[in-house]
């Protein structure tokens, strides 16, 4: 397969950057996406260029490192995968794709292909946690009973890996997905109840305060979030807010 | 409280809220219009009501034009954040692929209704508050549908009507259904709710055209 790449290439964050143009030819359908950019690294590498920088990390679709937009989609065109699980077979031979960083104000980029995307981690900091005593006296969680449909609707929420990919596709750059997914698999359990109201106030506050817009519910986020985020969540997290603002 | 007035959430809520009271009266508006193509006594009959209720002219009316303008005051707001969240464009951007053009494009059908309200103000509000509080002219309760008339005998007028409700009809079609996700209703009945919002976004704006054609094609 014989592609063209038109790759963002940034030297810094204060630097202005650009798309650049490079050819690749001898991708097979199999190598996944990453793989074909660990091929055009090498070129480069031998012709003495600087490679392109990439977030990557497990490439087994689990850790949530890797980002970019492919071809105007984050994660690229496939449906419930990250990049690193996006194989080379969903292009064509003599195709064009471009390669850019997920773009938020929130995600500035680092080099290249690379964000910050420690936004998130201030989020999760500023709530997405539960304080327990483990001085040897913990209650056993499974004693605890819990509705078979909260359990899983926690898990659900919980499958989500932080990638960035619903502010990358939303139009707004909202992180709503994100911090609502979070939100929702502690409001669900018992365990989250302690802290309910502090928890969304401060977590939804620290996304504002983080520079994210506004979700108008365009539910592009769900559609491509690489684990299945529902927009259940974010309804979830809105009553969540609304009902801790009326307590606090 | 205080960080209410500030959050996202809180400012999404108030769009959805100040939304669904204007599908309110949107519905009201169009059932008074309606009765218009089958019987002048009833249309002048509400019409008048509507007209000299002082419940209406002076508690109601001013909680619409407050509805009307907070509402796309917030609705340009929320655009001007929401551009400035993403300084840096994408070169290519596929948004076709994951949500509906009228998700993405609610600034624009909102300014077209915009443009519209600021025309049918001129036509209609305008000259009633001039009739009733600047020349002081003496009540006629017949006089709602000749007026209502004299303003669908222009093609040109008839059209640009007509063009808006289709605007109407698309900022609907997102814009109601999505009201109530963002007031935090998803469950078991949302998907008959979005049924009928979609339904109600076709339904109205179409039988608002259909009454205005009528008045122009049939007189």
């Amino acid at each position: 397969m014989n592609l063209t790449l038109k790759i963002w290439r940034q030297s810094d964050a204060d630097s202005k950057g650009k798309l650049v143009d490079y050819k690749i030819s001898g991708i097979e359908g199999d190598m996944s996406f990453l793989e074909m950019l660990d091929v055009l690294n090498e070129d480069l590498i031998n012709k003495g260029e600087e490679p392109v920088v990439f977030d990557h990390d497990c490439r087994e679709g689990i850790c949530g490192a890797c980002s970019l937009q492919i071809n105007g989609e984050p994660h690229g065109p496939d449906r419930l995968v990250t990049t690193c699980q996006l194989h080379m077979r969903k292009f064509n031979n003599g195709d064009t794709i471009y390669i850019e960083p997920f773009r938020a104000k929130a995600f500035p980029v680092v080099k290249d292909l690379m964000v910050d995307r420690s936004s998130f981690e201030r989020i999760q900091h500023a709530g997405g946690y539960i304080s327990v005593n483990t001085s040897g006296n913990t209650q056993d969680a499974n004693a605890i009973p819990i509705r078979k449909e909260d359990a899983d609707e926690a898990m659900d929420a919980a499958t989500c890996i932080g990638c960035g990919a619903c502010v990358a596709a939303c139009k707004n750059a909202s992180a709503m997905l994100f911090t609502s997914a979070k939100v929702s698999q502690f409001a669900l359990l018992p365990q989250g109840q302690v802290e309910a109201t502090e928890r969304v106030l401060a977590m939804v506050n620290q996304m504002d305060e983080e520079g994210f817009g506004n979700c108008t519910n365009t539910g592009a986020c769900e559609i491509e979030c690489p684990k299945g985020i529902s927009l259940e969540n974010i309804a979830r997290m809105n009553r969540e807010y609304l009902k801790a603002s009326m307590k606090g | 409280m205080g960080g209410l007035i500030k959050s996202s959430i809180a400012r999404k809520v108030a769009m959805a809220l100040s939304g669904l009271f204007l599908v309110f009266f949107l519905l009201q508006h169009f059932t008074i219009n309606f009765t218009s193509i089958f019987s002048v006594d009833t249309f002048n009959e509400l019409s008048h009501f509507m007209g000299t209720n002082p419940l209406v002219q002076f508690a109601l009316q001013p909680v619409l034009i407050f509805g009307v303008v907070f509402h796309f005051v917030m609705g340009f707001v929320l655009e001007i954040k929401n551009k400035n969240a993403r300084a840096v464009k994408y070169a290519k951007y596929s948004g076709g692929a994951n949500s509906s053009w009228m998700s993405r494009n609610m600034i624009y059908s909102g300014l077209v209704i915009l443009a519209f309200l600021g025309l049918h103000f001129y036509d209609f509000w305008v000259p009633e508050i001039v009739h009733k509080y600047v020349e002081f002219a003496p009540e006629d309760p017949t006089r709602y549908y000749t007026e209502l008339l004299h303003k669908f005998e222009s093609p040109i007028r008839t059209g640009l009507y007509a063009l808006s409700f289709v605007f109407l009809a698309l900022h609907l079609w997102h814009g109601f259904a999505s009201s109530f996700q963002s007031v935090g209703f998803n469950n078991k009945y949302s998907i008959a709710a979005t049924k009928f919002a979609k339904a109600f976004a076709i339904v109205i704006p179409v039988g608002f055209i259909v009454i205005a054609l009528v008045l122009h094609f049939t007189h």
